[in-house]
């Protein structure tokens, strides 16, 4: 596809350790759409945290090429590294919220490093609270917020300098159910508003079938199956793909049944 | 005056008496002079040097592992000198540089020289208690290295910083007294020459007695700042 938003195209990664080397990513391939919610599932050391990581660079692939809009992301100086990141948000598992500062302080961050002027960083942090439902909150520090909260000040961080893409790394994984579900209905309301292209990595199918249009399947560090998420719901191909739907089905199956019975 | 020729109340009320303070009380001027400079100087360069450890280790936001390794062993080397012995080896350069080897300002470099160091490690641990995600989302922002510096790697260590700062005044006031055998003049210096030396036991008291005083309010104060700073961030 020529006219995808982000391609990915034989990303291979190696980590070197001590014990040996440890092939990550071995040969990924992936192609999305402007303004698409793509999801990404793997087991537990499946690769999906690199993959995501390679997206800006926070990990350098071995080789490949990503592609963001026009620009090659793989082959950028450390200098223009920095100036696309400011265009890629991404949202954490543990928030990684700066404690240092407050709600503002933490959303106006990106806007200060980009170098905009205190009258429109003020306007622009304001602007992106009201978004996730924050301003009551501006003023508080990060302690005092739930984990809730404290996503959504990492989704306004995140968004605060107008990116082209959100990059998830399993960012409901340590929220309860509840608050999962309205981080991302925040998300897709995010992606309907402001068209933004949102890639989102997890091991809980859940997350995906309530939020994507599309999906991959990652194992091993290939992608085993990919297609809209109804398709990989309704026809399964892989191994993991139909064991992942299996374990979703079977919680829905047995969520009346009492904890001690439930295999 | 001794425990051997009056008694210990006599002794005790000499130690607050006005012949004593005459004494040491220009020694605490000596001191406090010493220290507040020390202080000084240690703060900056000891911040710098911990956050280079920080910065150039192999796992830092900008690697240089030769450079780290022999910045490291630099500090380690002046770390393992007991302070007495870097007094003695750094009086030839308080000749070359101030002209003179003796009083408060040729002892400077020795005690520089030796809280430098430790100061260095302790504020490389408390960066090093920056949790990695931290630096990860300021990088994924596009933040360059010396923001994740001043913005990030800082502010968020500021409390530990606040409570390393504090044991290294107090280790600094320490060393003061210890520099003050070895020519440097204060509270040392009043403690080793008359309170040891010729049995003036109400001046050793005196002199240990404004040392408990500095040190005590040293550590209330670092207490203080640190608690306020976290529970202002509302970490606790």
């Amino acid at each position: 596809m020529e006219n995808s938003f982000i391609s990915i195209k034989d990303l291979y990664k190696t980590f070197k350790n001590k014990n040996g080397d440890v092939e990550v990513l071995k040969g990924i391939n992936l192609e999305l759409e402007k303004g698409d919610i793509y999801g990404v599932v793997g087991f537990s050391g499946a690769g999906k945290s690199t993959l995501i990581r390679c997206l800006n660079r926070l990990e350098s692939p071995d080789s490949g090429v990503i592609r963001i809009g026009e620009h090659d992301i793989t082959d950028l100086s450390k200098k223009d590294l920095n100036i696309h990141r400011q265009k890629i948000g991404m949202i954490f598992q543990h928030f990684n919220l700066f404690d240092s500062r407050t709600v503002y302080g933490n959303v106006a961050y990106p806007l200060e490093i980009a170098g905009f002027d205190k009258k429109y960083i003020k306007h622009r942090v304001e602007e992106i609270l009201e978004l996730v439902e924050l301003t009551d909150k501006i003023y508080s520090q990060i302690g005092q917020l739930s984990g809730g909260q404290k996503q959504r000040v990492g989704i306004a961080r995140a968004l605060a300098n107008k990116p082209d893409v959100l990059l998830s790394d399993e960012a409901t994984s340590s929220l309860d159910p509840q608050t999962t579900l309205s981080v991302l209905d925040l998300l897709k309301d995010i992606n309907r508003k402001l068209g933004l292209t949102i890639i989102l990595i997890t091991h809980e199918l859940e997350v995906i079938k309530y939020s994507c249009n599309n999906m991959a399947v990652l194992e091993n560090g290939l992608i085993v199956e990919r297609g809209s998420v109804r398709d990989v719901f309704m026809n399964p191909q892989s191994e993991t793909a139909k064991l992942f739907v299996k374990i979703n089905a079977e919680f829905a199956a047995n969520q009346w049944v009492k904890e001690g019975e439930y295999i | 005056m001794n425990l051997n020729n009056s008694s210990l109340f006599e002794v005790l009320k000499s130690a607050f008496g006005k012949d004593v303070w005459g004494i040491v009380a220009p020694a605490i001027k000596d001191t406090l002079y010493m220290t507040i400079l020390t202080t000084i100087f240690t703060l900056f360069l000891g911040i710098v040097l911990g956050i280079i450890l920080v910065v150039t280790d192999k796992h830092g936001i900008h690697p240089l592992p030769v450079f780290n390794k022999i910045l490291g062993a630099i500090v380690n080397v002046l770390r393992s000198l007991p302070s007495m012995i870097l007094i003695i080896l750094t009086l030839p350069l308080s000749r070359l540089f101030i002209g003179k080897a003796y009083g408060p300002e040729a002892c400077i470099f020795a005690l520089v020289a030796s809280c430098v160091p430790m100061f260095g490690r302790l504020v490389e641990s408390s960066i090093l208690d920056v949790t990695k995600g931290k630096i990860e989302a300021a990088k994924s922002m596009g933040t360059p290295n010396y923001y994740i510096v001043t913005k990030v790697l800082v502010p968020e260590a500021l409390p530990s910083l606040v409570r390393a700062f504090t044991v290294a005044v107090i280790a600094i006031i320490s060393i003061t007294a210890l520099a003050g055998s070895f020519g440097a003049g204060g509270l040392g210096d009043v403690a080793v020459r008359f309170g040891y030396s010729r049995f003036k036991t109400d001046m050793l008291i005196a002199a240990v007695f404004v040392l408990i005083v500095m040190v005590q309010l040293v550590q209330f104060i670092g207490d203080a700042v640190s608690k306020h700073i976290i529970k202002k961030r509302f970490l606790s």
